[in-house]
């Protein structure tokens, strides 16, 4: 089936099977490999982006369901070639170890900040449930976001 | 993971999905937010051989005052449910469960038909609209008919509806005054409840379901009588869990869920009784 879908503002399109997942379209047909494929069951995030401007969860979404919409990527977060002031803070403060839940935390929290600018710690920590961290770096993660809230 | 193979045809109202699932036959399901199906697609646990895609049909996507009851399209979202103005005044139980429904990614995409529809007796809007006596209403090839949310759960992750059936609108009554009591055990933020509650009293009237204590939710119908006529807490909490034959399985023994269900009871009549 032909699908149609904006990816970090370009339009790309592709004869897809129905049961493609949206994560394996970016990361196989587009080769965006930033956006990765952890728990696969919609637990850890590490697949999350955006979908018309929403966090979403890119292993639970068929192809085919996005077709039309909007997408951007952790590829799409840099503004100008600088780093998005969420990565920024990620990076000064420790936000990550391994790296691997990184972009999902990325654009999860930036989710968050669209939808709640000034968050409380609790309200970050609730915030990012829907993401995991194998190296449990929580609290600089935490600390990231707060900092970049601040930017 | 990857799903097996399957077709797929995007409907753009409740009558032409009514119409495609018709030919399609048994082996069609009908896709909305797609975050309870796609998964046990992706585990092969599931394996339609169609999908109709109801994500669309945005004119099933609204919350509107309608007198004594709020009215939910069947495709409005968990986040849009969690954040409305109008259920969180009118029935605030029902906005802080949809707030406790999988994560925010999955409450982006989850719709409030698509959660009831599945009827998972583990999720939190099955038990919730259950304990806020909610009626159901179904569209299928002979028109509608509503069905009440205490006779549509009829086993695991069987309900009520025929195969070429799809929910519409969730009608919630509204509840003035009172308070109510949301629990939820869980292990990870956003898992499934190992057992959950959803309770509210007003006035002299009390609704009480039980999550994940059975195939289906339960709706705790003595212990909220027995409150009504002035029973402890102490005791409906007792009431409620004796009203539930618990499964037994990885995350908790049927007595371990007996007892949770008395700890969480009690403390959920404890915050509507605020």
């Amino acid at each position: 089936m032909k699908v149609s879908i904006t990816v970090n503002g370009t339009t790309t399109e592709s004869d897809v099977e129905p049961r493609t997942l949206l994560v394996h379209y970016l990361r196989e047909h587009l080769e965006l490999t930033g956006t990765n494929v952890g728990c696969d069951t919609s637990s850890c995030g590490a697949c999350t982006v955006h979908l018309d401007g929403e966090a979403v969860k890119s292993c639970t979404i068929l192809a085919v369901q996005a077709d039309g919409t909007s997408i951007k990527t952790i590829e799409g977060m840099s503004i100008n070639g600088e780093m998005h002031p969420m990565q920024q803070a990620f990076m000064e403060n420790h936000g990550l170890q391994c790296g691997f839940c990184t972009p999902g935390m990325v654009m999860a929290a930036v989710g968050l900040l669209n939808e709640n600018p000034n968050p409380t710690e609790d309200e970050v920590r609730l915030g990012l449930e829907g993401n995991l961290c194998r190296c449990t770096g929580y609290h600089n993660i935490v600390k990231s976001v707060l900092a970049a809230a601040k930017k | 993971m990857i799903p097996a193979a399957f077709d797929y045809k995007r409907a753009s109202s409740a009558a032409e999905a009514i119409s495609l699932i018709g030919q399609h036959g048994d082996e069609a399901k009908f896709l909305a937010g797609g975050h309870s199906l796609i998964p046990l697609m992706k585990l092969r646990l599931a394996q339609p051989s169609m999908l109709i895609d109801i994500g669309r049909i945005t004119d099933l996507s609204y919350i509107k005052d309608a007198g004594d009851h709020i009215a939910i399209g069947a495709l409005t979202r968990h986040m849009d449910v969690e954040t409305s103005e109008l259920v969180k005044k009118h029935v605030p139980l029902l906005a802080h469960a949809a707030g406790h429904v999988g994560d925010a990614q999955v409450r982006h995409r989850g719709t409030i038909g698509g959660s009831l529809a599945h009827a998972d007796s583990a999720s939190d809007l099955p038990a919730t609209t259950l304990a806020l006596g909610a009626t159901y209403v179904a569209q299928g090839p002979n028109g509608e008919r509503t069905i009440a949310a205490k006779d549509f759960y009829k086993g695991f992750l069987e309900s009520a509806l025929a195969a070429d059936e799809m929910l519409t609108e969730i009608r919630v009554p509204k509840i003035s005054g009172g308070g109510y009591g949301f629990e939820k055990f869980n292990r990870r933020a956003q898992d499934w409840a190992i057992v959950g509650v959803a309770a509210w009293r007003s006035n002299g009237s009390s609704g009480i379901a039980l999550v994940n204590m059975g195939s289906t939710p339960i709706l705790a119908v003595s212990a909220s009588n027995a409150l009504n006529q002035g029973a402890s807490i102490a005791d409906a909490a007792e009431l409620a869990a004796a009203e539930a034959e618990p499964q037994s399985d990885l995350n908790a023994s049927s007595d371990y869920r007996i007892h949770l269900a008395k700890v969480l009871v009690r403390r959920a009549l404890e915050n509507a009784s605020k």
